[in-house]
């Protein structure tokens, strides 16, 4: 017995892995130890980062994609799947990011970006997962090859406004895409400056064609628990787990959170006497060229 | 007829489409008393590292071992694969240890490997398609067990299983509930059914 017809790196096999991830906790980590606790606590993949995005805000400069020797410490920590994030548009970090092996690319806005144009996803055999606002800017980022979205709340603030907002206003776009006839879907498609064939499709099924999970912001279990309910995918926690008091408590009540989100009992078990959250930031205090989830749209 | 999906984390929304596709009420499960009002139980894909973490912490496991025992049929798709076996080829995770196997994790390599292909199945005409992520496969089978289909090691030429049953446990090593292939779930039904 054997196999015909081998296929990889196809729209199947990238959106697959993110199938996979769902209802589960994805970890900024910055080395192997931190790493080895993420998948202790259990999430399902880790982002292998330099810096958390709360640092890459205090630090300021620019910020680049990890250190490829950081990359390789992190993947040979863990079983889990490992991802890294690029900056908007820098195709070469991403070609060294799938050299390394890595298994999924954020081409994230918590980098500094390098072109108003993204990267040509379809190009690659890796995966990748784009951040959005809205449901024209994920739109556009799986017409450019994203086999996963996730919002993009405001990075490294421990406020989840941003991603609620991001959530609340890419459910009532698809809402609105659900019940328009054929004339309205191309004014549609302009208004949202989006491909035409996807608007399409997403007004067909009611959902994107895609996984999409809630990131930018994540601090508690009650976080994930209102972007689970708010109907995301699953989460991404930067800077909330390890800028927290006590990250292996934290990591293992926001997983924890995350399976049982329509529970609000286990909610409340898991997240009594965590220890301190991250220190948050007001939105509004932001300087606007802070804010980072207007950077690649 | 009643089927649960175990719904710690994973894909287990596409296995209730597909009982859903073939007339059978799903249901998900999270505890051990939503899993003792189910006739059969699906592990769906995921990280078996998450799902075995979580079945562990709220009891699930003596519970899901019990039923199995008693005969409850049972289905694994790749994570789910992964928790239904004895043991693997790594460090040592929580598993059910139903079925008499070895699994080797990522046994295709990463991400970029993953791969779809046909595959031909013992006592199918047709072969099914296939999609392997982050796929494992059977590295030894104890003699209970029944080999369905493999795949060959490209580092020695030696088969490695990929779909397996032994009695009315089930397990792939892909993801059938991806691109809504019953034929597995047809099984676990039949089993049940049987039963």
């Amino acid at each position: 017995m054997t196999t015909a017809n081998t296929e990889r790196g196809t729209d199947l096999v990238k959106r697959g892995l993110a199938e996979m991830l769902k209802g589960g906790v994805i970890m900024d980590v910055v080395n192997a130890e931190q790493a080895k606790i993420a998948e202790e606590a259990g999430a399902v993949s880790v982002m292998a980062l330099e810096r958390v995005p709360a640092d890459i805000r205090a630090t300021g400069g620019v910020a680049r994609m990890a250190d490829p020797a950081k990359v390789r410490e992190i993947i040979d920590a863990v079983s889990i799947p490992v991802m890294a994030k690029s900056r908007i548009g820098h195709f070469v970090e991403a070609q060294v990011l799938q050299s390394l092996g890595v298994d999924y690319i954020d081409e994230s806005e918590v980098l500094t970006p390098v072109d108003d144009n993204h990267i040509d996803k379809w190009n690659f055999t890796v995966p990748f997962v784009c951040g959005a606002k809205d449901l024209g800017e994920a739109v556009r980022r799986i017409g450019e090859g994203a086999a996963m979205i996730r919002t993009k709340g405001e990075p490294g603030t421990g406020n989840v406004v941003e991603a609620v907002k991001h959530m609340r206003l890419m459910n009532k776009q698809i809402r609105e895409l659900a019940v328009m006839d054929e004339n309205e879907l191309m004014g549609a498609a302009k208004e949202l400056r989006a491909p035409y064939h996807l608007l399409r499709e997403i007004a067909e099924t009611g959902k994107l064609p895609v996984v999409n999970f809630a990131a930018g912001g994540i601090a508690t279990p009650a976080d994930a628990a209102l972007m689970m309910q708010l109907g995301c995918d699953g989460v991404f926690v930067g800077s909330g787990i390890f800028k927290s008091g006590d990250p292996s408590e934290r990591a293992r009540a926001i997983v924890e959170a995350t399976t049982f989100y329509q529970d609000a009992a286990k909610v409340a078990k898991v997240s009594a006497g965590l220890g301190e959250a991250m220190v948050g930031i007001n939105i509004d205090t932001l300087a606007p060229a802070d804010r980072m989830q207007d950077r690649g749209l | 007829m009643k089927v649960g999906a175990l719904a710690l984390q994973g894909d287990f929304r596409e296995h209730l489409a597909m009982l859903a596709s073939l007339g059978v009420q799903g249901v998900e499960v999270r505890t051990p008393e939503e899993l003792a009002a189910v006739d059969a139980l699906i592990i769906p894909g995921g990280e078996s590292t998450t799902i075995g973490k979580l079945a562990d912490l709220y009891g699930l496991i003596d519970p899901i071992r019990r039923r199995v025992a008693e005969g409850m049929p049972i289905l694994g798709t790749c994570a789910g694969m992964i928790f239904l076996a004895s043991g693997t080829t790594g460090p040592d995770q929580p598993q059910l240890a139903v079925l008499d196997v070895v699994v080797e994790r990522n046994a295709f390599g990463r991400q970029v490997e993953s791969f779809e292909a046909d595959l031909a199945i013992a006592g199918r005409d047709e072969p099914v398609h296939a999609v392997f992520i982050r796929a494992p496969w059977i590295h030894k089978t104890g003699a209970a067990v029944e080999v369905l289909a493999s795949v060959v090691d490209p580092a020695n030429g030696e088969d490695r299983p990929v779909v397996v049953r032994q009695g009315n446990i089930l397990a792939t090593s892909f993801h059938p509930e991806l691109i809504g292939e019953t034929w597995i779930h047809e099984l676990l039904v039949e089993a049940v059914a049987a039963g």
